[in-house]
């Protein structure tokens, strides 16, 4: 209801077969996935439609536990939110999807410059500077800084940050991150203890909120 | 009704054959026996039958071995036991009480026999009945015996003489059933019966196997006269404690109580008095004691019957005749080792030179007969310290010496004066009589300290049992105490939740079927034993005051098993000891799980009403503030907004509480299950703050957390929810514009970690009950929540290995403190430091 509202067509289904046939058919912009389905796990649809979809898959369940969020963001999952929550962070969520999906389809043209906060990062002269002021990152801060801007506000799991920043070797070592993520609020963050931009999914992964390159290109 | 011929010997007889033809007849078991296979009733195959009527042949059987019990009435117990009825059959002399009087009949001590018990229980008895004369023509027919054993049974049992004594005997004994059976049936319908005086017999015994068939005549007396009965032995501090008495003791006492009596040891110093002492006690009417036909040479004291008639005239006083058994009567020689007692004899032998050579230096100033006082004294220490067959060769070494050398005419052994031919006499009886003092009073010692032994040891795993709380350390016990102290392996076996026995060690050594027979029946089993004694270990059940406990399995090792009736009796006591213990620690746990389950009970029920409480009032709020936006709809757009603010506030309170709930429930299901990781303090501080901010608005949160702040190890999600309920507790007891402070430090070895504000302080004098379950400040509040909060906090840290505590900040406010452990965070490879512009990948 209040999807519509904004003037998105939503489409129900109620199983995953269902799911299955109407992404198929309609090409949906965005699919909202209940990972406790009558028919099967949610876990499963989003893999098999993650094979020829490229549309965001936003996740809601009453499932708290971490792990069942690191398997679905594992399985292709973009976000997910857990029940109950509240609409407008519903909202704010799919809006942002939506947004990511329009800048990487058009990811070719994207600007080398992305912002967020007081922090600019030219990813083509790997500069990165708060506030005017030139910040010196190693080599290993700025991969994640950049995988990070890469994800767009997708939650980024501590899997698949560390595949990509350090390599298959070290996926199960979390406790890298935890240290790079602290020496980047650290050099990024006003306040490094209740961060603004570079989020804390506990347990799960990390975030980057706030990123205005795809608007910057927009406008 | 289902019928089947259990086990029925035709001997190859016709008539018998066709006498069973017609009914099921339950296949037999083929066991090995002596060279050749031996069928024998199968008794697990009839217990597994659903035949409701069985018919064993023979009841006084021995079972070939190999079967689970000794004798074939042992079978039918358990028949009867497991509900099955039994129509069996057997001869007159094989009932236990007439065995003695049967033996002297026919001149044949009949081995098989059946407790007169068995045959008292049974619910009818057919006598088959046939004169002599006609027996004996049935036999020459061939209808007894197959022809070729005809001639030799005649020879022997089936004289006619013999015959007829049985049959009397068997008349006698179902006349007196018959007599019984019309007694019960008057007892029970008579509506008035004069009840005589029930008679209670008193048999006197003393420690001697002759005095089993006083105890048997005294059954058959006390079974005629339907009279209660009691054995009683009297306990003298000074008899002879021999084995072999405690042994005859121990075979009357089962004697007495299989055939139905009351088995009593009665301590006293004078055998006259403890007799008529138990006997007032016990209103005993008749004393019975046996008289031997043995006569008495030097008899200083009157008969036992003299002194119990003259002390105490009013008690009925009856002499059964007992033959004496001979051998027991005789003096014992006590075996002593033969390798000693070569050394002994050589001593002696030098004892006696050395007293040679002494006396001839004396000779010369003392008296001969002074002289002769110093062999004596050879003599004596020579029996007292090296027993009796040195003894013995000293006085006549000595005897030797002394007439050889000193008495004339000397270097002679010839005897000149007749008096020392007197000398020599008193020598030898003093050397034996010293010497057999010596080693009498040696074997006491020897059985004292075996009995100290056993006692102190009884005594110590008394002790050790005593505070045992878990079955491993009775395990331990019987391994470390029991195994040494019987030379054998002794191996505790206890049931599970389904009564099946679990060997808690060496399963291999232990047979769980023989083990389960024992403990099911309640009897023991295996090696030794009556039943199943082909295993290899003896099972006794240990037995407590509800029910069985467990099995315990003496495996011999090496020494075969114990048979001194000392030795069983401490292993009965410590299977005793060990059941009771076994019991105790069932129980114990027993007391405990209801102790858990009531708490569990009173925090589920206090849970229950305060989660009604609280469940329901956020719920009431939001119903009826959805009813005011319902209804008047001419509301201003600001009201609208104010209301729909408050159903949201309050359904986020709902949420909270139904989270801490689930949390709980899966913390007591699954017990605090930590997914431990490497993380950073700090993220997870950021993380409950962002997720509390709303609650919390207006109030000021205020973090400081070093940056060089270590990784610790732990749950990040668990202690996220710890600072959530804390923030979540400020929130609720603060005012709204206070300021909420978390700093954290490390020292050397803990993580600290503070949340402290500047509000009203803590409501309670003491903080640690505001970490009970359902604690909270003042016991009626209006601020909801179940006080869930601070106990789920500390359940974690605990959990974490950590600790937590509140305190009374001064001037105002409170602060709660966390306490983790730090432990040793994982290594980081460093990076190479180099410039990143260098550094071009892309």
């Amino acid at each position: 209801m209040a999807l519509e509202k904004e003037g998105m067509n939503v489409f129900e289904t109620a199983t995953a077969e269902e799911a299955r046939l109407n992404a198929g058919s309609r090409k949906p912009d965005l699919m909202i996935v209940d990972l406790g389905l009558p028919d099967g796990d949610g876990k499963t649809l989003i893999r098999e439609v993650r094979g020829w979809m490229s549309a965001p898959v936003l996740v809601l369940s009453a499932r708290e536990q971490e792990t069942e969020k690191v398997e679905a963001l594992d399985a292709g999952a973009d976000d997910y939110l857990v029940k109950p929550f509240g609409v407008p962070e519903l909202l704010a969520r799919v809006r942002a999807q939506l947004r990511r999906a329009g800048t990487v389809s058009n990811g070719g043209a994207a600007s080398p410059v992305a912002k967020f906060g007081s922090v600019t990062i030219n990813l083509a002269t790997h500069e990165v500077a708060r506030a005017g002021i030139p910040v010196h990152l190693t080599p290993n801060e700025f991969r994640l800084l950049t995988a990070l801007v890469r994800g767009h506000g997708k939650v980024l799991t501590h899997r698949q940050l560390l595949m990509e920043v350090w390599g298959p070797g070290y996926s199960e070592r979390a406790h890298y991150l935890r240290i790079y993520m602290a020496q980047l609020r650290q050099k990024l963050e006003e306040e490094p203890s209740q961060p603004q931009h570079l989020l804390t999914e506990l347990q799960v992964g990390y975030r980057l909120s706030g990123l205005e390159a795809a608007e910057a290109r927009h406008s | 009704m289902r019928v089947g011929i259990g086990i029925v010997e035709t001997h190859g007889r016709k008539e018998t054959e066709a006498l069973i033809d017609g009914f099921a007849i339950l296949p037999r078991k083929t066991l090995p026996g002596n060279g050749r296979p031996v069928t024998e009733f199968d008794l697990d195959g009839a217990l597994a039958s659903d035949y409701k009527l069985l018919v064993v042949d023979e009841l006084a059987h021995t079972n070939v071995a190999g079967s689970r019990h000794a004798k074939r009435w042992q079978d039918v117990e358990e028949l009867l036991d497991a509900g099955v009825d039994v129509y069996t059959a057997l001869n007159v002399q094989h009932l236990d009480s007439l065995n003695d009087i049967v033996g002297g009949i026919i001149g044949i001590r009949v081995r098989e026999t059946v407790p007169d018990r068995i045959f008292d229980s049974a619910t009818d008895v057919v006598l088959v009945d046939l004169p002599p004369d006609d027996l004996l023509a049935r036999m020459n027919a061939g209808k007894v015996y197959l022809p070729v054993s005809i001639e030799r049974a005649r020879q022997n049992f089936f004289r006619r003489g013999n015959l007829i004594a049985l049959r009397e005997l068997a008349l006698r004994r179902v006349a007196d059933r018959v007599n019984a059976d019309v007694r019960t049936y008057r007892v029970s319908h008579a509506i008035k019966t004069v009840w005589p005086t029930q008679e209670l017999l008193m048999v006197c015994v003393s420690a001697d196997r002759s005095q089993e068939k006083l105890v048997r005549e005294a059954g058959r007396l006390a079974q005629r006269l339907q009279a209660k009965w009691i054995v009683v032995h009297v306990d003298q501090p000074y008899q002879n404690n021999d084995a072999r008495s405690r042994e005859a003791l121990l075979v009357i006492a089962k004697t007495a109580q299989s055939a139905g009596a009351e088995f009593a040891n009665v301590p006293g110093q004078d055998i006259t008095e403890a007799i008529l002492d138990y006997a007032r006690k016990r209103n005993a009417t008749k004393l019975i004691i046996g008289n031997t036909a043995r006569r008495r040479i030097f008899t200083f004291k009157r008969r036992l019957q003299e002194r119990l008639a003259r002390a105490n005239p009013e008690i009925g006083l009856l002499l059964l005749s007992v033959d004496e058994v001979r051998a027991t009567r005789r003096v014992r020689w006590i075996p002593e080792e033969p390798q000693t007692q070569i050394a002994a004899l050589g001593i002696a032998t030098l004892a006696c030179g050395a007293a040679t050579f002494l006396a001839s230096q004396l000779v010369g100033f003392f008296d001969l007969s002074n002289v002769v006082m110093l062999f004596l004294v050879t003599t004596v220490f020579i029996a007292l310290r090296l027993g009796r067959l040195a003894g013995a060769w000293a006085s006549l070494l000595s005897v030797g010496c002394f007439d050889f050398f000193f008495v004339e005419p000397k270097l002679s052994f010839a005897v000149t004066d007749t008096q020392y031919i007197f000398t020599f006499a008193l020598m030898t009886v003093v050397a034996v009589v010293i010497s057999q003092l010596a080693a009498r009073l040696r074997s006491e010692a020897r059985v004292a300290r075996a009995g100290e032994r056993r006692a102190s040891a009884l005594a110590r795993i008394a002790r050790d049992l005593s505070s045992a709380i878990k079955i491993d350390q009775v395990v331990a016990i019987c391994r470390e105490a029991l195994t040494p102290l019987f030379e054998a392996r002794i191996i505790l076996l206890v049931p599970d939740k389904n009564e099946r026995l679990m060997p808690t060690e060496d399963p291999g050594l232990v047979d769980t079927s023989t083990a389960q027979w024992a403990f099911d029946h309640g009897q023991q089993a295996g090696l030794g034993t009556q039943t199943l004694s082909a295993a290899h270990a003896l099972y006794l059940p240990l037995k407590a005051s509800m029910a069985m406990r467990g099995v315990l399995a003496v495996v011999p090792v090496g020494a075969p098993l114990p048979d001194d009736p000392d030795d069983r009796r401490l292993l009965d006591a410590c299977c005793s000891t060990i059941g009771l213990t076994l019991e105790r620690i069932h129980f114990m746990e027993v007391a405990q799980e209801t102790l858990v389950r009531m708490e569990g009970e009173k925090l589920r029920n206090a849970l229950l009403s305060a989660v009604s409480h609280d469940l329901k009032t956020p719920l009431t709020a939001i119903r009826g503030l959805a009813e005011t936006l319902e209804h008047r709809k001419e509301l201003p757009v600001e009201d609208r907004s104010d209301l729909a603010r408050s159903i949201r506030v309050q359904a986020d309170e709902l949420k909270r509480l139904v989270a801490n709930l689930l949390d709980l429930a899966r913390m007591q299901s699954e017990g605090v299950r930590l997914n431990k990781e490497w993380n950073s303090l700090s993220e997870i501080v950021g993380s409950a703050v962002l997720q509390s901010r709303a609650i919390l608005e207006p109030r000021k949160v205020r973090t400081n957390l070093p940056a060089d702040l270590p990784l610790i190890e732990a749950d990040a999600t668990l202690i996220e929810r710890v600072l959530i309920n804390l923030f979540d507790n400020a929130a609720k007891y603060t005012p709204r514009d206070s300021t909420i402070n978390v700093r954290a430090g490390a020292t050397a070895d803990t993580m600290y970690l503070i949340v402290e504000d500047n509000g009203p302080g803590l409501p309670v004098r003491d903080p640690e009950m505001l970490f009970e379950p359902f604690a909270r400040g003042q016991k009626e509040s209006s601020v909801a929540g179940v006080g869930l909060g601070l106990a789920l906090c500390r359940s974690i840290i605990t959990a974490h290995g950590g600790s937590i505590r509140a305190e009374q900040r001064k001037p105002n406010g409170a602060a709660f403190e966390i306490r983790l452990p730090l432990g040793t965070p994982p290594a980081i490879e460093s990076e190479p430091i180099h410039d990143q512009a260098a550094h071009s990948d892309r």
